[in-house]
């Protein structure tokens, strides 16, 4: 034998293994520092086990992109709908840079409707069901309405789209005889509007609905914020479509006010969600990933969107709120799952109530620890 | 309470409760549970539900973990601090008396409310009422968008992962509907040996469960009450259960709220938001034309 050296044996070494056999068959267990006693505490945690309460969404990445990108696209065809009736002649007959911006955001708006579905889509279980969401139309289900919302939009805003250009190319063509398709121009006209019209109010629901999707779910971090995530979301996707169309070259007042608008109203998100805490409810907001996504998110859609906006470096702005816009949409998402796996937000939501709509004729001390 | 009456049961008796339009319901009483999951099986055998790969939880006898798309029945191992009967926990204490505990079992199901999150919130109408009263997923229409997962206040439904049979669509107990339609009672209240789980009409399972619980207080378990959310906007449930203290240590939600109860406030925030930002798109280029 090598190593340690043998430890002599002696009658106290051997009484004291007589007493730990002894002890053991007397009560059944013996323990020492560095063995605890067999078994073990009851295991603690908040409900069952620490186990959720409600199932954390199953949605990947394509969600948080879509809700990024329809957004932006709704809320372009709102910025066309605006330009358009404050100028119609101007925008479906001139040629200056309100007119390219209106079709831009068309176009924005038309490319938006036609990626929106093929992310959807990829996202369903059984993708090829996907008609099955035009089933039905259900007044209580978000979704059912942010469907039919979609393909209204998607059908107004491509339609819009073409009208437009091929009015811009007949115009700029100087075909001074009969409109393009062989109809009077001014029934082009008149039908592009109300199609650009349509496209606008869908694209704004779209940019808005997606917050009322998460709000009217049993997700805590969602629900607590049902009112806040629609305006939220609605603001984000304004900003974005300026400043997508910013970044295109149409750096116009308007756009710049509307996204001067768009970051103020997201830095009062962010500051509101920073001060006014529900507590467990929605801390999946403030910590983990989910925390530092929606921080970040909130940091450049908000106050660094703002001020870049104010000392006059727009492109540098666009940019920063169209990442803060983005990154701010998987946040939630992210937030989602983790207040979806944690029991005690979902208590916490109810313990304020449960007292008072719950009479169960007994009281108990609750358990120790 | 009836218990254990055997093959004289009404558990065991067929019925004609879908062709009379009879609202149904379970109640799960866990003061007879033994936790020997026949149920479980059970349902799985007739329901043919895929098994998911085993995981060791750590935590309790319970390694079935939660409710899912491939579980409809769940047993739960609770372990109390609290004293039931003559159960111990031995002498874990420095004072030498015996520590107070319980140990109890319950299955677990879908609740079938009467107001259900899933139902409303399925923008496909795969999820439909039954003429029982209990709530359905049509697979053959379910595209697995996933809306439902986040709409039970009861964690309840979810979508079925790949490899498994059905991937991609969303699942829950069906509450045998098709052995109900032809006159039989569900697997797992078949299969039950001490009739923990009860079927039949959801009224007499209301009263047989109120009955159950002055039994139980009369012979001193003085927290033994029916959880069965009637008081939230979820209006009650198919399937009741008794229970002894906090609903929270069962897994369960104190107060289920089916989440349309936000629809309301949370549309007109998106109402509002919208027509604002039309407005605003408005105003801006009218007052910086050029």
């Amino acid at each position: 034998m090598t190593g340690r050296p043998q430890r002599p044996v002696d009658r106290a070494t051997e009484e004291r293994l007589d007493a730990l056999r002894e002890e053991a068959g007397r009560t059944g267990a013996v323990a020492a520092a560095g063995a605890p006693v067999a078994g073990g505490p009851i295991p603690q945690g908040h409900g069952y086990y620490g186990r959720p309460v409600v199932k954390p969404p199953v949605w990947t990445w394509e969600i948080p992109l879509y809700f990024f990108v329809g957004g932006a696209a709704g809320m372009a065809a709102a910025i066309a709908l605006g330009a358009t009736i404050t100028g119609p002649d101007a925008v479906l007959e001139g040629g200056g840079p309100r007119a390219g911006m209106v079709r831009a955001a068309l176009w924005l708006a038309a490319a938006g409707a036609a990626l929106s579905p093929i992310l959807l889509i990829l996202d369903l279980g059984r993708p090829a069901r996907f008609l099955n969401m035009l089933r039905v139309f259900k007044w209580r289900s978000a979704m059912s309405i942010g469907a039919w919302t979609l393909v209204a939009f998607g059908a107004t805003a491509a339609t819009a789209a073409l009208l437009v250009e091929i009015l811009h190319r007949a115009a700029s063509g100087g075909d001074p005889g009969g409109g393009p398709l062989g109809l009077p121009v001014s029934l082009i006209e008149m039908f592009a509007l109300g199609l650009i019209a349509g496209a606008g109010v869908a694209g704004a629901l779209l940019a808005t609905y997606t917050g009322v999707l998460l709000g009217a779910t049993t997700i805590p971090a969602w629900f607590t914020h049902h009112r806040l995530l629609p305006i939220h979301f609605g603001a984000a996707g304004l900003g974005s479509a300026a400043a997508a169309l910013e970044l295109l070259g149409f750096e116009l007042v308007p756009l710049h006010a509307l996204g001067l608008a768009a970051a103020g109203i997201e830095t009062a998100v962010w500051a509101g969600l920073e001060l006014r805490s529900h507590g467990a409810a929605d801390r999946a907001l403030r910590e983990g990933r989910a925390g530092l996504l929606l921080r970040a998110s909130g940091l450049l859609a908000g106050p660094l969107a703002l001020v870049l906006r104010l000392v006059g470096w727009v492109p540098a702005a666009a940019a920063v709120f169209l990442a803060g816009a983005l990154i701010g949409r998987y946040g939630w998402l992210a937030a989602g799952r983790a207040s979806g796996r944690d029991p005690e937000a979902t208590f916490a939501t109810q313990r304020s109530t449960r007292g008072r709509i719950q009479d169960r004729g007994w009281s108990l001390p609750r358990p120790p620890g | 309470m009836t218990i254990g009456r055997g093959t004289q049961s009404t558990n065991q008796a067929r019925h004609s409760y879908v062709a009379d339009g009879v609202t149904v319901g379970f109640f799960t009483d866990p003061t007879v549970c033994i936790g020997c999951k026949a149920c479980e099986v059970a349902c799985k055998e007739w329901n043919q539900v895929p098994a998911e790969p085993a995981q060791w939880t750590g935590t309790s006898y319970d390694h079935t973990g939660s409710l899912g798309a491939s579980t409809w029945r769940h047993v739960k191992f609770l372990e109390q601090p609290l004293a039931l009967g003559r159960q111990t926990a031995g002498r874990m204490g420095a004072d030498g008396e015996d520590d107070p505990f319980r140990w109890l079992f319950v299955s677990d199901v879908c609740k079938h409310c009467e107001h259900a999150g899933c139902l409303e919130a399925c923008p496909t109408g795969s999820i439909v009422r039954t003429p029982v009263g209990s709530v359905y997923v049509q697979d053959d229409v379910c595209n697995g968008c996933g809306y439902c997962v986040v709409a039970c206040p009861f964690g309840v439904i979810d979508r079925r992962p790949e490899p498994l049979p059905g991937a991609g669509g969303a699942f829950k107990c069906t509450f045998c509907y098709d052995r109900q339609a032809d006159g039989l009672v569900p697997a797992c209240a078949k299969a039950c040996p001490t009739e923990s789980i009860r079927f039949g009409p959801l009224a007499e399972l209301r009263e047989e469960a109120a009955r159950r619980v002055e039994t139980l207080r009369r012979r001193g378990i003085a927290d033994a009450w029916i959880y069965d959310p009637r008081e939230t906007s979820v209006g009650g449930t198919h399937a009741i259960f008794l229970m002894l203290g906090d609903p929270e240590p069962w897994g369960q939600p104190p107060a289920p709220e089916v989440p349309t109860i936000h629809l309301r406030a949370a549309w007109t925030s998106a109402a509002l938001t919208a027509a604002a930002a039309l407005a605003a798109a408005l105003a801006a280029f009218a007052l910086f034309p050029g």
